[in-house]
């Protein structure tokens, strides 16, 4: 069993959880994940981890209340234990000195993404962070990222904080050199991203966490196609070449199960059980 | 008036099934095992012949005429005590090993008639046990020697209760949220109730053997971290890496490796979806490519979960399928239709991403190839299109690699698999290995044997030391 040590509500449905897990907190760095499953019937799902307290012994995620596991996760209060919890999976982020990195998340995972560029600061990169959420009452880790950028964008999808949406990252790019760029977010935001520093030919690392089962190679659920080649996101990943993502097919599988996820999500708040 | 002795009869006493129309709408298991009547009748059968070939056919090595022989004297008890001698898994052998090749392929008996039903026999002994309550050995004293495990499957579970029993601290290190490997993720329901896996688990770790769970060696711990804690290791990481056809469309929705489809059904139970969250999708026409068990295991499966028609899509023709004669058996009796010498070329989608349609070609049989099987060659022209709204691409698993990716000095073939020598010693001392990581992928109880003579040799290592 694995204890929430500190759950704390960020923003409406989005929590920061503090599981105790000495052993993962040991091993885990930024760009990994670990698979949790809430209770004994549950599924297993991904979450990247947002950070690590080794003294502690403990490690971070942080939750969108988005369906069924993850609105029981968030019902979950400190001191509950959670029955399953594995990691660290998948490598660990490239971080080497690259000189100025842009680190552009969005939404809940501008948590996981500060855990990067944190590690890419104290590495003696110039770190400028992008972070962003559909409107600003949604905005999580802003003194985070602040803390560990040398410069620090926000924007929002209806402008209600910072830049309205995307578009002027074209100007930061004309305007300065970016030797790397670094996105962690939604599949649509990474894909933009991704078109915007293309015809600039920056290096473009994203994080990707497909649907998953198992999460340790075994199943195949997370396959993506990078680069024209069938790889699993659970161990070749989760980072990759934005660039070379085939990021229409990952949006088609990421939509598979849609309408059974609908379907959990109704009987759960209806709190039954059986077709 | 005393009975005259009665002939022994050629024919074995048929195991009782579930009728192939009821169980092809359900998970029950499709065998209801032998009734006690039945199973002394068919122990009857047994010569007690004195070559004992049953004996040298059973990878983990059990006295199977001693077991019989109790079992027609209704001594039940004694006859499971007896193969547990030897083997800590019987309600599962007596399941999934392949019987026909091994104890009963060159049973006397089978000369004249139906060899004797060793693995029917085992179930039953097993399952009353089961029911009745595990008896246990004798605890051993303890060495104070201490061995990880990594992985808790067949190799891995049979390795530690045989370490447990000589006295040795057996701690096993699983990945997964369950204890069994392949026997939970793997094999369905129906064919092995995963009760049944979780019990014969629990009495391994009665017998004083550690399983943790979620424990994933090669990222939590390294190897060379666990030989720090450990006087050995041994490593039973199974072959899970599932492969794939490398043709195109394979991305689609709609496709899925066995693996997943297995793992989604069996160790998620999604075919208890909603009350179990993991979701699963078969459409109303599914094709299983492949002529393994697994193909068969993943097509009954998607006629269980309410597809109108599944095909079993193999290269070659009926002989050369890999899959039990009895697998196949069940799976024609519930209705899956098999289209021999038949490959996919390429999966077509529609317009939002998902599968509608194979392209296939027809096959013809060639030379005999490295397997010796006849070569599958592709007849020109043949090409056809069938309607598909789920596939299922189960033609084989490949060593699971983290442990030699992350392993400095560990020698592995260039298939993945770990070099080992006859006692299942790797090239790094103290490390053992065995099962479907050594092996490629094979059956249970192959991986059982492997697990048992590594245990013999991790035990005559620890003792010399």
């Amino acid at each position: 069993m694995y204890k929430i040590v500190t759950k704390r509500e960020l923003v409406s449905h989005i929590n920061l959880f503090e599981f105790s897990a000495k052993e993962i907190a040991a091993k885990s760095k930024s760009g990994q994940f670990v698979i949790l499953r809430v209770d004994e019937k549950g599924e297993r799902i991904p979450l990247t981890i947002a950070g690590t307290d080794v003294e502690k012994g403990t490690i971070t995620v942080v939750c969108h209340e988005v369906g069924k596991t993850t609105k029981q996760l968030g019902s979950l209060n400190e001191g509950d234990c959670i029955p399953d919890l594995l990691g660290p999976l998948g490598k660990p982020v490239e971080i080497g000195k690259f000189g100025t990195v842009l680190c552009i998340g969005g939404g809940v995972m501008v948590a996981p993404l500060h855990f990067q560029a944190k590690a890419l600061h104290e590495a003696g990169n110039m770190v400028i962070g992008v972070m962003g959420a559909r409107t600003e009452k949604q905005l999580i880790f802003e003194d985070e990222m602040r803390e560990v950028c040398d410069k620090l964008y926000v924007s929002t999808d209806d402008g209600t904080k910072g830049y309205k949406g995307l578009s002027f990252l074209k100007d930061l790019f004309k305007e300065r050199k970016i030797d790397r760029v670094v996105a962690v977010g939604p599949i649509v935001m990474m894909k933009a991203v991704s078109e915007l520093t293309r015809p600039y030919g920056i290096s473009t690392i994203v994080n990707l966490i497909p649907t998953m089962v198992d999460g340790m190679g075994m199943c195949g659920a997370c396959r993506v196609t990078v680069g024209g080649k069938t790889m699993f996101a659970c161990v070749d990943g989760p980072d990759f070449d934005g660039h070379q993502v085939d990021f229409e097919e990952l949006m088609a599988r990421l939509k598979m199960y849609t309408p059974q996820e609908k379907l959990a999500f109704v009987f759960y708040e209806k709190g039954e059980k059986k077709l | 008036m005393s009975k005259p002795k009665p002939k022994i009869r050629k024919e074995s006493v048929a195991m009782p099934k579930q009728d192939p129309k009821e169980r092809s709408k359900n998970f029950d298991e499709v065998a209801l095992g032998y009734t006690e009547e039945q199973v002394v009748s068919e122990a009857e059968r047994c010569l007690q012949c004195r070559e004992f070939p049953c004996v040298k056919g059973c990878p983990v090595e059990v006295d199977i005429p001693a077991f019989v022989s109790l079992i027609r004297e209704r001594k039940f008890a004694e006859a499971i005590r007896k193969i547990k001698e030897k083997n800590s898994l019987p309600a599962i052998c007596g399941r999934v090993c392949p019987q026909e090749e091994q104890c009963q392929a060159n049973c006397t008996m089978g000369k004249v008639g139906d060899p004797v039903s060793v693995g029917r026999l085992e179930r039953f002994v097993a399952d009353l046990e089961r029911e009745r309550g595990y008896e246990l050995p004798q605890k051993p004293v303890s060495t104070g020697k201490k061995v990880a495990i990594v992985g808790a499957g067949p190799a891995g579970l049979t390795a530690a209760a045989d370490l447990a029993k000589l006295g040795h601290e057996a701690v096993v290190f699983e990945a997964l949220h369950k204890q069994g490997g392949v026997l939970f993720y793997g094999i369905p329901e129906f064919r092995l109730p995963k009760k049944i896996v979780e019990a014969e688990a629990e009495y391994v770790e009665k017998l004083g053997v550690t399983i943790k769970t979620n424990a994933m060696i090669g990222k939590l711990h390294t190897l060379k971290e666990l030989l720090e804690q450990f006087d050995a290791v041994f490593v039973g990481t199974g072959a899970g890496l599932p492969s794939f056809m490398r043709i195109p469309g394979e991305n689609l929705c709609g496709v899925y490796s066995a693996n997943e489809f297995l793992i989604r059904v069996n160790l998620m139970k999604a075919y208890a979806f909603p009350e179990y969250d993991t979701p699963i999708y078969v459409g109303d026409e599914v094709a299983v490519i492949g002529g393994g068990n697994v193909a068969m295991d993943a097509a009954r499966c998607a006629l269980r979960l309410g597809a109108k028609e599944v095909k079993i899509v193999y290269r070659r023709s009926r002989e050369e399928m890999p899959a039990r004669a009895e697998e196949k058996e069940n799976a024609e009796e519930e209705g899956i239709v098999f289209e021999f010498l038949t490959n996919p070329k390429r999966f077509v989608g529609n317009d939002r991403g998902w599968v509608k349609a194979m392209e296939c070609i027809r096959m013809r049989l060639g030379e005999p190839d490295d397997s010796g099987r006849r070569r599958p060659v592709p007849i020109e022209g043949s090409e056809f299109v069938m309607d598909v709204d789920t596939v299922i691409v189960a033609i084989g698993r490949s060593p699971n690699p983290i442990i030699q990716q992350t392993t400095e000095g560990l020698e592995v073939t260039k298939w993945g698999t770990i070099v080992v020598d006859e006692n299942g010693k790797t090239s790094i001392e103290g490390v053992y290995a065995g099962g479907d990581i050594v092996t490629g992928e094979a059956t249970v109880i192959s991986a059982m044997g492997a697990g048992k003579k590594a245990a013999r040799a991790i035990h005559e290592y620890l003792m010399k030391g």
